[in-house]
């Protein structure tokens, strides 16, 4: 299909996707801040984008709003071109960025007052939303002071609560709860659920596996420009390090015995730790889990207890982003969207 | 569809906003008053950014009536009705120069960017701006007209004339802020936009007829005076308000107005534009 005459609400959209990334380069001098980024998220999901400091992350979500161009690729937000639709586009997104942006002057009433007028809100219905997410917020008692006189995590709900005014059918939100105290986070938490709830499709960026867990369907991590890994949450831990198995013996001075137990036997990987009495080891398939039961059963070992865990998203971030070097070797899990 | 027409080497730099939705002047009309209500509500929080509107024509009145009229002009009231007509032109300079300091702080505080996500005019912030320094720029000449006729300035022709007179400064000062705010978009701090301003408005304000005649002045200064606009808005706004001729400096103030306005709002907009 040729891309110039595309109806209007099928613009490079298969439908489901509240934004398609396709491609996205953007270079600043010697650095390459985006490097041919691909991404998609679908309608009414939340996507969390993982990154280290320096990654792109920010850079990504400035070109989804239209703050800075690309120097190639091509990204669709609710339909809308990034660069051909800029204004149709705006209308669609709320954003927070990573920084705040309230008029520090203003009280937090007069600063949402002022976006709900600027997004074509009759008076009194802007006035009735900038009330109400003031006090979503718990903004409330301060809403007629200056931003200027609000603490760090004070602000950054006030420009949470200005991203969500108009109500955008997509929000970005870059590093939402940083600097936030564990309260306000879950709040936070709770605001961006329900507005997916209500149909909202949300990009997340965060250095909080917690949060992710907590708010992402999917995931992506880009380092060094580049998507280095993508999937679900159990997705990207199935693929990073496999499970843990941790058996509790009844008698925790026999660890060091089952430990050399099951190295005689072949199964190496296993650890132990005198202070929680817990035998650790790494599994790689489901067939070594029966094999160590076995072996520690067959030489008479009491076990009083066992658990297999995955490991924790930070330990995937970790494994992830430490080995992506300059390979093209990804391991992409969403085989999907691109084609 | 197919992905491989999209594919980042067959993307061109699109037709600019070939189908884009444009944003009716009504619309734009309502975003220009509701972003003046931000900027005026920034000066209520924050009033003493309305002192060199307020203070600077007193002062300036006081410093050069009493403390150089003298030396200058047989009597008192003869320098009032020479220099405070001068300073009427001067008043909007200073005040348009506040323009691009205001902007400047915008796009430090990153206020800028929550604009720029929103659906609005890109005209809209700027305009904006210029009519709330309007509207400064109107209590400034209140003042200073005020004032000086409680100390003795004398309006020998009638209002029209003297409106006329505010009217060509604001004017002026419409067409600097246009530099301004070029200034406030290309420095890196306010602090540095308001130096530089300085830079510019000293040597303009000084070097000019507004508060002594040029006779006495050596040669190269008189050349730069004679080219300088502020002098002939000083002496338009001296024409018309003390019944001299004026017509001849009104004319040369326009053609100011209209060159610089000409050659600095598309730099200016290209430059804002740029930005966002
Ligand atoms: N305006 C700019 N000029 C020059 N380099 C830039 C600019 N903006 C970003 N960069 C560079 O691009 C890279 C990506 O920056 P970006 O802010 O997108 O990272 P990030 O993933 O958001 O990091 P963080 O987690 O620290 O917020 C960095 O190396 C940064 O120095
Ligand atoms: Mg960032």
């Amino acid at each position: 299909m040729n891309r110039n005459d595309i109806a209007p609400n099928d613009r490079g959209l298969s439908g489901t996707n509240a934004v398609e990334v396709r491609g996205i380069v953007k270079h600043y001098g010697e650095t390459k801040a985006l490097d041919g980024v691909d991404l998609t998220v679908r309608q009414g999901t939340v996507l969390g984008v993982l990154g280290p400091n320096g990654a792109g992350k920010t850079t990504l979500v400035r070109i989804l709003s239209t703050l800075i161009k690309p120097d190639a690729g091509t990204a669709f937000v609710g339909g809308y071109d990034v660069l051909r639709q800029p204004k149709q586009l705006r209308r669609t997104i709320g954003l927070t960025g990573q920084y705040a942006s309230v008029d520090e002057l203003l009280s937090g009433y007069e600063n949402l007052y002022l976006i709900g007028r600027l997004l074509d809100l009759p008076a009194k219905q802007a006035k009735a939303r900038a009330t109400e997410l003031l006090e979503r917020f718990s903004l409330t008692d301060a809403a007629k002071r200056p931003a200027k006189t609000y603490s760090g995590g004070m602000r950054r709900r006030l420009d949470l609560a200005a991203s969500m005014i108009g109500n955008p059918k997509v929000l970005y939100l870059d590093e939402p709860t940083t600097g936030l105290d564990p309260r306000t986070r879950n709040e936070v938490w709770d605001e961006v659920q329900r507005m997916v709830s209500e149909g909202a499709t949300v990009l997340l960026t965060t250095q909080y596996m917690e949060e992710a867990e907590q708010l992402a369907d999917a995931l992506t991590v880009i380092d060094k420009g580049k998507v280095i890994a993508s999937g679900g949450v159990a997705e990207l831990k199935a693929q990073v390090g496999g499970r843990t198995l941790q058996v509790r013996p009844v008698h925790p001075a026999e660890l060091p015995e089952m430990a050399r137990c099951l190295h005689e036997t072949g199964l190496t990987g296993a650890t132990f730790s005198a202070d929680t009495g817990l035998l650790s080891v790494q599994l790689t398939d489901d067939e070594q889990l029966t094999a160590v039961i076995g072996v520690l059963g067959s030489r008479g070992f009491g076990i009083a207890g066992i658990d297999t865990k995955l490991p924790s998203l930070d330990e995937v971030f970790l494994t992830i982003t430490g080995k992506s070097g300059p390979t093209d070797a990804v391991p992409t899990l969403e085989k999907e969207a691109v084609a | 569809m197919s992905a491989a027409t999209l594919s980042p080497a067959t993307v061109k730099p699109a037709p600019l906003n070939a189908d884009d939705v444009r944003i009716g002047p009504r619309a734009t009309l309502r975003h220009i008053g509701a972003l003046t209500r931000r900027n005026l509500m920034r000066i209520k929080a924050d009033p003493e950014s309305m002192l060199d509107a307020v203070l600077v024509p007193i002062i300036f009145t006081v410093l050069f009536i009493y403390v150089f009229g003298g030396a200058m002009f047989p009597t008192r009231a003869q320098y009032i009705q020479y220099m405070v007509p001068g300073l009427l032109g001067t008043t909007g300079l200073n005040l348009a120069m506040a323009v691009g300091t205001g902007l400047n702080s915008d796009f430090q505080t990153g206020v800028m960017d929550r604009f720029r996500t929103l659906p609005i005019g890109r005209s809209a912030v700027l305009l904006s701006k210029m009519a709330a320094e309007m509207l400064r720029a109107l209590v400034s000449f209140t003042i200073l007209i005020t004032f000086a006729m409680i100390i003795g300035l004398e309006i020998k022709t009638d209002v029209l004339h003297l409106l006329a007179a505010v009217g060509l400064s604001l004017m002026f000062g419409m067409s600097i802020v246009w530099i301004s705010m070029l200034l406030g978009m290309s420095l890196s701090s306010p602090q540095a936009v308001q130096g530089v301003s300085m830079l510019v408005i000293m040597p303009l304000q000084f070097g000019s007829s507004i508060f002594a005649p040029t006779g006495t002045m050596p040669g190269w200064l008189q050349t730069f005076t004679e080219y300088n606009p502020l002098s002939a808005l000083a002496d338009a706004c001296r024409g018309l308000i003390n019944g001299e001729a004026f017509s001849h400096s009104v004319l040369i103030v326009v053609i100011w107005s209209v060159a610089i306005t000409a050659v600095t709002a598309p730099l200016a907009v290209a430059r804002f534009r740029k930005r966002t």
